[in-house]
């Protein structure tokens, strides 16, 4: 009796496998002219991972013979584990250090934008506006603890006729280390020397005032729980949660609300230099949100594996063309046309063994 | 004859004593092991730093300054609180369920009790914030400033983030160990021991306090333990409430921070070394807290358990 349904066993499962394959034969491509097979590992930014793992998937319907596997374990991480050459690629949410690319086992690593993301103010005061005006240092004085009321004349002058209530200002920050606090000290350090001295930027910082939430969902949480609180999201977070967001006031004096498109615009107006390692907060055009920032893909300049090499540069060059596409459904800001240009040269500068691995 | 028996028995046994001997120290090499992965990787830090890691009260990342003091202050004042709440509740659990309820009652609510204990810690944390945060801040904050607010640990200004959400949640969480451990330990006491403490005439709770108690505290120390160290190790039920600052601030009501907290909120984005290994060093303090926590714990099971087992009728 057990004889037999073993045997009876072997037979399905033999079958099972032979369908398998047979179905693996069907599905491999046809019309690709290289169908060499690359398994690619990558990890890092959290921020980009919903986007990333989208273009994955998408890219995977087109080139099955390619496997892409990406975790979102962290810049930090990522930055850790290219350096030390044990994925293929990383990325990052702040670019690295001149220490820190001194420090990498395989050569020179190219900063390439992925994607744009922009921070939004939130807040909860009762029978605030939706688009409540906040400029450039009294938001640096809120969060360094300085301004601590709603009713305060410095935010009464940038609303004329919004009356605001005697109310305990609450700051609320991420906890945990983020490239959303990344930009977001950036962007308090680059308009206050105050912020800058005291405070300055990274991805965990030593907070003047307030709270604490885990995640967009933490702080998102406090946000809503706490009356008269105020704090800083990923802005897909915000527009996906219908929280009422602040207008900040760009360098051109103008007040601009955060958007994809005023997210773009930053990055189209910003002076990027040749490496790509650039903050974007701040940047000049009329549209340009200033809070907003990139996130970086990070590639050795010599790849060690050609089938490899030429897998992750085809990739990275569909995911800044094509795989844009896919941005806005996530409400990620697209990377700008002029941009573009500029990467590709940059993945055509990529080598193995001196040969660039596109044309 | 009788001689080749001993000696295959003996082998059986010996084999056996090996093998289980093999198993107790493979969890000891492991301790070990870990201790030392942890020391070497928090190395840097400790070189950098000494013992004023331990007494800095600032964490600046930026600034590549670290001190811990805030973490390890954090953690024992949520847990210490966790366990003022949750022991003597969890012990009258037992006693309830164990010498009081209907055995119907009893089963059903001992059930409850214990699927306390199934609840993913994240779940806690969304309660908290959603639930138990804002009733504090609405009610329970402003009713304690307001009649024991003589007190320092009653002052300051009403927000549900901070130790005191911190506390109650570690309470509820750890609640379920306290409460299934002493209620297997009380009905493991022996029922002629009931049997006589009430031929003699005692009521229900002096039979329990004669009859039960004493005979059981070991192992209700011993739930205690298991629920403290949950409390001193839990992190996201804790960082989702706790108000996140790393400031050591004498109210109930202000946000402080814990050592499992810090680890896991900034571990993935440490970005240099000296702030990875200052992270490790903070696990490393809290292995060592939970090490000398459970040493004086075990002293304290010890000296108990060897003292009479019955109780002194007064």
């Amino acid at each position: 009796m057990f004889r037999k349904k073993g045997r009876l066993l072997a037979s399905v499962l033999t079958a099972v496998l032979m369908l398998s394959f047979v179905g693996c034969g069907e599905k491999n491509p046809t019309g690709q002219g290289q169908a060499e097979t690359a398994n690619l590992t990558g990890s890092g930014s959290s921020f980009v991972y919903p986007l990333l793992n989208q273009q994955i998937e998408e890219y995977r319907k087109g080139n099955s013979n390619i496997a892409i596997n990406y975790q979102s374990s962290g810049s930090g991480a990522g930055i850790k584990q290219v350096s030390e050459q044990t994925i293929d690629f990383g990325a990052t949410d702040g670019p690295m250090t001149d220490e820190q690319l001194k420090a990498t086992k395989g050569g020179q690593l190219l900063h390439i934008p992925l994607t744009l993301g922009a921070v939004a103010v939130t807040y909860n005061v009762p029978n605030a506006p939706k688009e409540l005006k906040i400029g450039p240092t009294v938001l640096a004085d809120i969060f360094l603890g300085k301004i601590t009321n709603w009713n305060d004349q410095q935010i009464a002058n940038d609303n004329p006729g919004v009356s605001l209530p005697d109310s305990k200002i609450t700051v609320a920050h991420r906890s945990d280390g983020s490239g959303t606090t990344y930009i977001f000290s950036d962007y308090l350090s680059s308009i206050s020397p105050e912020w800058l001295s005291k405070v300055g930027k990274g991805t965990s910082l030593n907070w003047p005032a307030g709270l604490g939430g885990k995640g967009n969902a933490g702080v998102a949480g406090v946000i809503q729980q706490t009356s008269g609180s105020i704090g800083y999201l990923e802005l897909a977070y915000a527009v996906q949660n219908n929280l009422p967001y602040a207008m900040m006031k760009n360098k051109e004096g103008k007040w601009v609300p955060p958007s994809l498109q005023t997210t773009s615009a930053a990055a189209a107006a910003a002076t990027i230099p040749d490496d790509m390692r650039v903050s974007i907060v701040n940047a000049p055009g009329a549209d340009a949100y200033p809070i907003a920032g990139f996130s970086w893909a990070l590639i050795y300049k010599d790849q060690t594996d050609k089938a490899k090499g030429t897998a992750l540069v085809n990739f990275i060059n569909w995911s800044i063309h094509d795989g844009q596409a896919l941005s806005e459904g996530l409400h990620y800001a697209k990377l700008p046309a002029s941009l573009v240009s500029r990467e590709e040269e940059m993945l055509k500068s990529i080598t193995f063994q001196g040969e660039p691995l596109i044309k | 004859m009788s001689k080749k028996r001993i000696l295959t028995t003996s082998m059986g046994d010996q084999t056996l004593r090996l093998l289980t001997l093999l198993m107790a120290v493979s969890v000891l090499v492991l301790m070990a092991w870990m201790g030392w992965q942890m020391f070497d990787a928090a190395r840097p830090s400790i070189q950098k730093f000494g013992l004023s890691f331990i007494t800095n009260r600032v964490w600046d990342p930026v600034k590549e300054q670290f001190g811990a003091l805030p973490f390890i202050y954090g953690t024992l004042v949520t847990s210490l609180l966790a366990l003022l709440l949750a022991a003597p509740i969890g012990l009258g659990v037992a006693i309830f369920l164990n010498e009081m309820a209907e055995s119907k009652f009893r089963a059903v609510v001992g059930f409850l009790v214990e699927m306390l204990a199934a609840i993913p810690s994240v779940v806690y944390g969304l309660w908290g914030i959603f639930v138990l945060a804002p009733w504090l801040r609405e009610t329970v904050e402003p009713g304690l400033a307001k009649w024991l607010g003589f007190i320092p640990l009653f002052q300051g200004t009403p927000v549900g983030f901070g130790m005191l959400a911190g506390g109650l949640i570690l309470a509820v969480m750890i609640l379920p160990t306290i409460a299934a451990i002493s209620r297997e330990v009380m009905a493991a006491v022996p029922n002629m021991q009931r049997e006589a403490a009430l031929a003699l005439g005692a009521t229900k709770w002096e039979m329990i306090r004669v009859a039960v108690l004493p005979y059981a505290k070991s192992g209700i120390m011993g739930g205690i333990m298991l629920g403290l160290g949950r409390a001193l190790g839990e992190t996201m039920a804790v960082t989702m409430v706790i108000g996140n600052r790393p400031d050591i601030l004498p109210s109930l009501f202000a946000p402080a921070y814990s050592m499992a907290a810090v680890i896991a909120n900034e571990f993935t984005e440490a970005t240099y070394d000296l702030y990875l290994s200052a992270l490790v060093e903070i696990g490393l303090i809290l292995f060592g807290i939970t090490l000398v926590l459970n040493f004086f714990a075990r002293l304290l099971v010890w000296s108990v358990a060897r003292g009479p087992k019955g109780g002194n009728v007064v």
